[in-house]
């Protein structure tokens, strides 16, 4: 590992500047990631008098649970969703901002300020807008001659929490993309000109080309946001329902914890979203190391 | 701009235009029904234009009269959010700056596994591990308190990450010529470390602040006692009150006023805020 070299000498001070670091990791993180891991090769019983290790099971009863198959489904169409829209909306409308020359700013600064909006208050405040009753987008739909209900149709409550998502998102992606066409030279694009190619031609085989780092890394950021930052949206709004249909795996693993109070069953939940924690981290790790070889 | 067409511009304008209307469009709405009376929300649908109940509304959700909606003073719930969301960025920045100079400037044993056992926390958010973090928190007596809602979310990996990328930057002559003078390490960190990390410090704590002010699941797990409630949090026990229509009115006026904190860091210091995005992401 890098480090300077001058360096001081020390002691004890050095352990001492990393102790506080170390502690709450320690505590907070790596004790209870242990304790998930633990829990998930154990049993509980009913009444929670004692509990037996039971290898695996927990994991193949879960695999074998069509709740939580399901679940896993629905978060594959979540973040494909949530995905596919922010970074959509937010590519074009940083090509868009690249263009223009005069009031750029005030274009970014009216576009990112959505990034600060809690999930659960973005959640919130598109379930009051679709609001069967009172809402104006449920109204506007039903003038359009389609009767939106999202406490009866799971389709209705999925497409809601993935456009609450987005819309947060959206700010996000967009600074990102903008920053990355900004750093194409603009020799480049001048020299397409001059050979002919209109805007659109230039942005599919040049700008977007070269973008493509940016938006392989917005990917996986994109996918770590849906999976495990969207919480907020879910609890506040849909609550995971109806029928299960927006029940997406962190909330599953709160439901099942904390009000099914299955121990075990939520451990092993745990384990598994640990896994794909790391497995993204490591695809992003890795995207970046090779980054710094360009 | 390469060529000149007035038409490409034009599209290029309404397009930016539709998008900053989509992104501000449910802000609206929530501003206007913030202010109608309650019963201009119960049927029929919501005007677009703002009603006559604006002081009303925001001086009853200010001084408690949501209590009727299920939830404490809004004053007093943005009151935690600030406590919560400014102790997690001063100690998640105060942490982290001192075991980044620790692990950059000491050789010492283990300097490499601690460094590995904080960038584990990178990989376990707070929703992968909640019930044994939450039974940690029960067991240390922390529910209900702020230590309780802001300790165990001051660990960070990418603080500590973003600090010692920026300490390798500085030139090792900074170290010679400060040890030449006499400085000891502590000296050394708190004359020429410090100042030199100021704008990192700034544009890191903006990043936090949205960050400790928009925690949800965590509040929501420590904290039954109402008066340690926090804003966001608030907004959802006010929405799923049992047996009755929320009262739309009060829930929007509270979700404006617990937008404008974060929203206001990040539009005035938009430059500071985008240096942290992108310095965190590396």
């Amino acid at each position: 590992m890098q480090h300077k070299r001058v360096i001081f000498q020390g002691r004890v001070l050095p352990y001492l500047l990393v102790l506080p670091q170390l502690v709450v990791t320690l505590v907070f993180f790596i004790w209870p990631a242990s304790q998930a891991l633990y829990q998930s090769v154990l049993l509980e019983d009913p009444f929670g008098l004692g509990s037996s290790f039971v290898w695996l099971d927990n994991f193949e009863e879960l695999f074998a649970d069509p709740g939580y198959l399901n679940s896993f489904k629905t978060t594959v169409v979540f973040s494909l969703g949530v995905t596919a829209l922010s970074m959509g909306a937010a590519l074009l409308l940083a090509a868009m901002a690249d263009r223009v020359i005069r009031g750029a700013t005030g274009y970014k600064t009216l576009l990112i300020w959505p990034y600060a909006v809690a999930p659960a208050v973005a959640g919130v405040l598109w379930w009051f807008m679709f609001n069967p009753t009172i809402g104006v987008l449920a109204y506007a739909l039903k003038g359009l001659g389609y009767d939106w209900n999202h406490y009866l149709s799971g389709t209705d409550a999925m497409i809601l929490v993935v456009i609450a998502a987005s819309w947060k998102q959206v700010s996000y992606n967009f600074l990102f993309f903008l920053a990355g066409m900004q750093a194409i030279p603009k020799s480049l694009i001048e020299a397409a000109a001059i050979d002919g190619a209109g805007p659109v031609k230039r942005f599919w085989t040049i700008i977007f080309p070269l973008l493509s780092p940016t938006t392989f890394f917005l990917l996986v950021v994109n996918v770590v946001y849906a999976f495990f930052e969207t919480f907020g949206i879910i609890h506040a709004t849909t609550y995971g329902g109806p029928a299960q249909a927006t029940n997406i795996l962190v909330f599953k693993v709160y439901s099942d914890g904390f009000v099914g109070l299955d121990l075990g069953g939520s451990a092993a939940q745990s384990v598994i979203l640990m896994l794909i924690v790391i497995a993204l981290t490591v695809v992003q790790f890795r995207y970046i190391e090779r980054k710094v070889q360009y | 701009m390469i060529e000149n067409r007035p038409i490409v511009t034009l599209v290029t304008h309404v397009l930016l235009l539709l998008g900053v209307a989509t992104v501000a469009f449910p802000i609206w709405l929530a501003f206007v029904a913030s202010t109608y009376p309650a019963e201009g929300l119960v049927s029929g649908v919501l005007p677009l234009w703002p009603g006559d109940h604006f002081w009303e509304n925001y001086g009853s959700a200010l001084s408690g009269g949501v209590e009727a909606a299920g939830s404490p003073p809004v004053l007093l719930m943005m009151a935690n959010s600030l406590v919560m969301a400014l102790a997690i960025a001063v100690g998640k920045i105060a942490i982290s700056i001192v075991s980044a100079f620790a692990i950059v400037y000491f050789s010492f044993p283990f300097r490499t596994t601690a460094f590995w056992i904080i960038f584990l926390t990178l990989m376990l958010p707070v929703e992968v591990r909640i019930l044994p973090t939450y039974e940690v928190v029960a067991n240390l007596g922390m529910l209900d308190s702020y230590a309780g809602l802001a300790v165990p979310l001051i660990a960070s990996a990418t603080a500590t990450f973003l600090f010692r990328q920026f300490f390798l930057t500085i030139p090792d002559e900074m170290l010679e010529a400060a040890r030449i003078d006499g400085a000891g390490p502590l000296r050394f960190f708190w004359d020429i470390l410090l100042p030199l990390s100021r704008t990192n410090i700034a544009a890191l704590f903006v990043i936090l602040f949205i960050y400790g002010w928009n925690q949800y699941l965590w509040p929501l797990l420590v904290t039954t006692d109402e008066s340690y409630y926090t804003i966001v949090m608030g907004i959802q026990r006010m929405v799923s009150v049992p047996d009755s229509e929320p009262l739309w009115h009060l829930i929007m006026a509270t979700a404006i006023l617990a937008m404008i904190p974060p929203v206001f860091v990040v539009v005035a210091m938009q430059r500071l805020f985008v240096k942290g995005l992108v310095e965190t992401e590396k």
